[in-house]
């Protein structure tokens, strides 16, 4: 139980250090029988994150359902009904670390219909990790993921080739693979794809290198996943702050105290910041930025502090701090796409609830514009319901105005969930697209 | 955290920073978003290092939600004077619900293993129910458990407190969803991205005090099912069970009848770490007999309302 610190903490101090050991998260995609869940549990096996009772546990069960050895996809088949059918329900988290690096890898299922735990994996994900089968090349399924971590805005992809032992290591078969993932990747618009030709069940490539591939001369797997470079590099992005919850000690001590708590969504900011609040759209300055151990002199995306600002002005839980001089502009209309996650269908008409930051309002859908064909990744217009999986453009008529980001250029603050108010489940993923390209 | 990368100055958090920071976000959601909120409070580790982040989350104010600890009736009497002590220095509120005083009314019913684990689920919904708590704070970590490992980070619960795997939203980027319908409430796992390892670093770089059970000590013990339990007042040791004095620590708090120890001379929290960075073996694997009972105790455990 340690007090909180009475310093003020200088963030240069820290150059000193060693590098921080780095939490990168990544996600996971493949069809059925593609060998995910052998992958996922091959990179825990090899970079020892499985231990020996989990181990043993694998061994008794793969024997008992007549398995020769221990039946690595075992390892993250967590459900009962998974186990009994042999497939993946639902996304899992899985950890591991290495020297330099923790990893959180979101394990997402891959039948066509789990379009949306795909989508659930890619939000948070920094890299995507899409898997083929070797002797089947590039399907639909993988255009289908590699589709929606572009759309998710996932920065890196990558493409195991897996099964390169029931091709006989070819190159050739590889290379065909390859390039043909790069003629998908280019027309999504993705720049960063690196293939690696592996064997998740004997283990080539994954961790270890194969001495079967001589003509590959990329990363391992994990080579790879050590070298991507994680995070995005704050001091680029505008900030943007939405406030979670208003700070009032109303003690002696801290009387007139008043901190807006929430976490830099994107950017940096500094005291003495001009910073301007939205919806309202009234400007003042940060008087004061309360890290969780003490006084910082600027503070930046992803840390979680406690704002002070010079003026008593009324602030409150859904409002959004942004940097004065680039802020997005309130507004009651927002366009986006979306990624029906619920069996609900959504169609021009509906009354729902739109969560922005911490910001909920009422909505109405004003029109389906268009939906995205996942198999040829061609956008065509489209007025009918978006059912479950399907992911499409709409517009929306906001009850109250909401400062909404771009996003493909801010994650954070483009993004927003549509909702449903009678049972308040989650209808839509929505990614806004504000301004550039609103023809649909 | 900044660090030079190609000579240029990158703003950076390190792994346990970026943890730290998530955590904070979840529980100031859940105080933005819920009327009743509780933190469930066993003395844990776990639990302890959501207390410690939720005094850092609202300071300089006081922590806006009270404590609910599950007590089995074989507790650790360590455990429960740190409890007391914690309550103190935290200045927060402390609900108790007894499994004791359910077995004595005669509404619960102890098992023949003498486990008392699985009974805690039912004071747990009535607390939730009787004081109309509408989201719950967990430590539970998906490190530590493969159903662990499919749960959100809000996990809705309906008006039996079920946990229904299929019927999970999905968790979209850090917008947490925790709007439900009367009668049912949100479970809340802060910690579900920490590893076991995490925790201990985290425990070590900001010098949070733990019951002594935690480290090294001297115990009257006896072996069972592979396990050292603790011999007591609960029902150990049996006839042909026999007490032995041996050095050991707890890697986990639960009820004393299903919690067993480990042979360990880790004294310190360094100690500690060193010992479960090289451990072969999982935390609950190690201790935790209500998770040996079937592949898919835990899953069962959760549909019927359990942490």
């Amino acid at each position: 139980m340690s007090a909180i610190h009475d310093r003020v903490l200088d963030p240069l101090l820290a150059l000193a250090g060693p590098e921080p050991h780095e939490l990168l998260r990544f996600a996971t995609a493949g069809s059925v029988d593609d060998g995910k869940s052998t992958l996922v549990g091959r990179l825990l096996h090899d970079t020892k994150s499985v231990l020996a009772d989990t181990l043993a546990a694998i061994e008794r069960a793969s024997i008992a359902k007549g398995h020769d050895g221990a039946d690595l996809a075992l390892l993250t088949d967590g459900l009962r009904a998974e186990r009994e059918q042999g497939i993946t329900i639902d996304v899992a988290y899985r950890y591991f670390s290495t020297a330099t690096r923790s990893y959180v890898l979101a394990d997402t299922p891959g039948h066509v219909e789990y379009t949306r735990n795909m989508v659930t994996g890619a939000s948070t994900a920094e890299l995507a990790l899409v898997l083929v089968d070797a002797r089947h090349g590039v399907v639909e399924q993988t255009r289908r993921h590699a589709a929606a971590a572009a759309l998710l805005g996932v920065r890196h992809l990558a493409l195991a080739v897996n099964k390169m032992d029931l091709v006989d290591f070819n190159e050739q078969v590889f290379a065909g693979i390859h390039a043909e993932f790069d003629s998908v990747a280019v027309s999504l618009g993705v720049g960063d794809v690196v293939a690696i030709p592996l064997s998740a069940l004997q283990g080539d490539n994954v961790v270890v290198r194969s001495p079967r591939t001589p003509w590959y001369d990329g990363p391992t797997l994990l080579e790879h996943l050590e070298a991507v470079p994680v995070g995005e590099d704050p001091a680029r992005e505008p900030f943007r702050f939405p406030v979670q919850y208003v700070v009032r000690p109303q003690t002696d001590e801290h009387r007139d105290h008043r901190g807006y708590a929430g976490r830099v969504a994107h950017g940096v900011v500094r005291v003495g910041d001009p910073v301007v609040v939205l919806p309202s759209g009234r400007t003042t300055t940060v008087s004061a930025i309360d890290g969780l151990d003490g006084p910082l002199r600027e503070a930046f995306a992803p840390q979680s502090v406690s704002i002070r600002l010079t003026d008593d002005l009324d602030v409150s839980r859904g409002d959004l701090l942004a940097a004065a001089d680039e802020a997005a502009a309130p507004s009651q209309d927002l366009a986006g796409d979306v990624c029906v996650v619920s069996d609900r269908p959504l169609s021009a008409g509906d009354r729902v609830l739109v969560r922005h930051g911490t910001r909920t309002v009422r909505a109405k859908v004003t029109a389906v514009t268009a939906r995205l064909d996942l198999a040829s990744l061609e956008s065509s217009a489209y007025d009918r319901a978006l059912v479950v999986n399907d992911i499409g453009r709409l517009s929306l008529r906001l009850a109250e105005p909401l400062a909404v980001d771009d996003y493909a250029a801010l994650r954070r603050t483009g993004a927003f969930l549509l909702v449903d108010e009678q049972d308040g489940s989650t209808l839509a993923a929505g990614m806004a697209v504000v301004a550039r390209c609103s023809e649909g | 955290m900044t660090t030079t990368y190609g000579g240029t100055l990158v703003r950076r958090l390190s792994q346990l920073d970026a943890l730290e920071a998530e955590a904070v976000h979840i529980m100031r959601e859940v105080a933005g978003e819920f009327d009743r909120p509780v933190l469930l409070f066993s003395g844990g580790k776990d639990s302890v290092v959501m207390l410690h982040l939720a005094s850092k989350a609202f300071a300089p104010a006081a922590i806006p939600f009270p404590l609910l600890h599950i007590d089995t009736g074989h507790n650790f009497p360590e455990v429960i004077a740190y409890r007391d002590d914690a309550v103190r220095s935290y200045g927060v509120r402390l609900h108790v619900a007894s499994v004791q005083e359910l077995i004595d009314s005669g509404r619960l019913r102890e098992r023949p293993d003498g486990t008392r684990n699985p009974l805690q689920t039912v004071p747990l919904l009535e607390a939730i129910e009787s004081h109309r708590f509408d989201a719950v704070f967990g430590g539970g970590r998906r490190d530590e458990e493969k159903a662990r490992a499919k749960e959100r980070v809000f996990s809705l619960r309906d008006e039996f407190g079920q946990w229904d795997p299929r019927r999970q939203r999905p968790e979209l980027w850090d917008l947490y969803n925790g709007r439900h319908r009367t009668g049912e409430h949100v479970r809340v796992f802060p910690l579900s991205n920490w590893t076991e390892v995490d925790v201990w670093e985290y425990v070590a770089r900001e010098g949070i005090a733990l019951p002594e059970i935690y480290y090294a000590h001297e115990r009257e013990v006896f072996l069972r099912d592979g396990m050292w339990l603790t011999a007591g007042g609960w029902g150990g040791p049996r006839e042909h069970e026999t007490v032995e004095r041996r050095t050991v620590r707890f890697r986990t708090v639960g009820d004393m009848s299903c919690t067993g120890a480990v042979d360990s001379t880790a004294a310190t929290v360094a100690e500690v770490i060193a010992e479960v960075a090289v451990s072969t073996v999982t935390e609950r694997g190690a201790t935790r007999a209500d998770d040996r009972l079937t592949e898919a105790a835990m899953e069962d455990r959760k549909r019927e309302g359990y942490f």
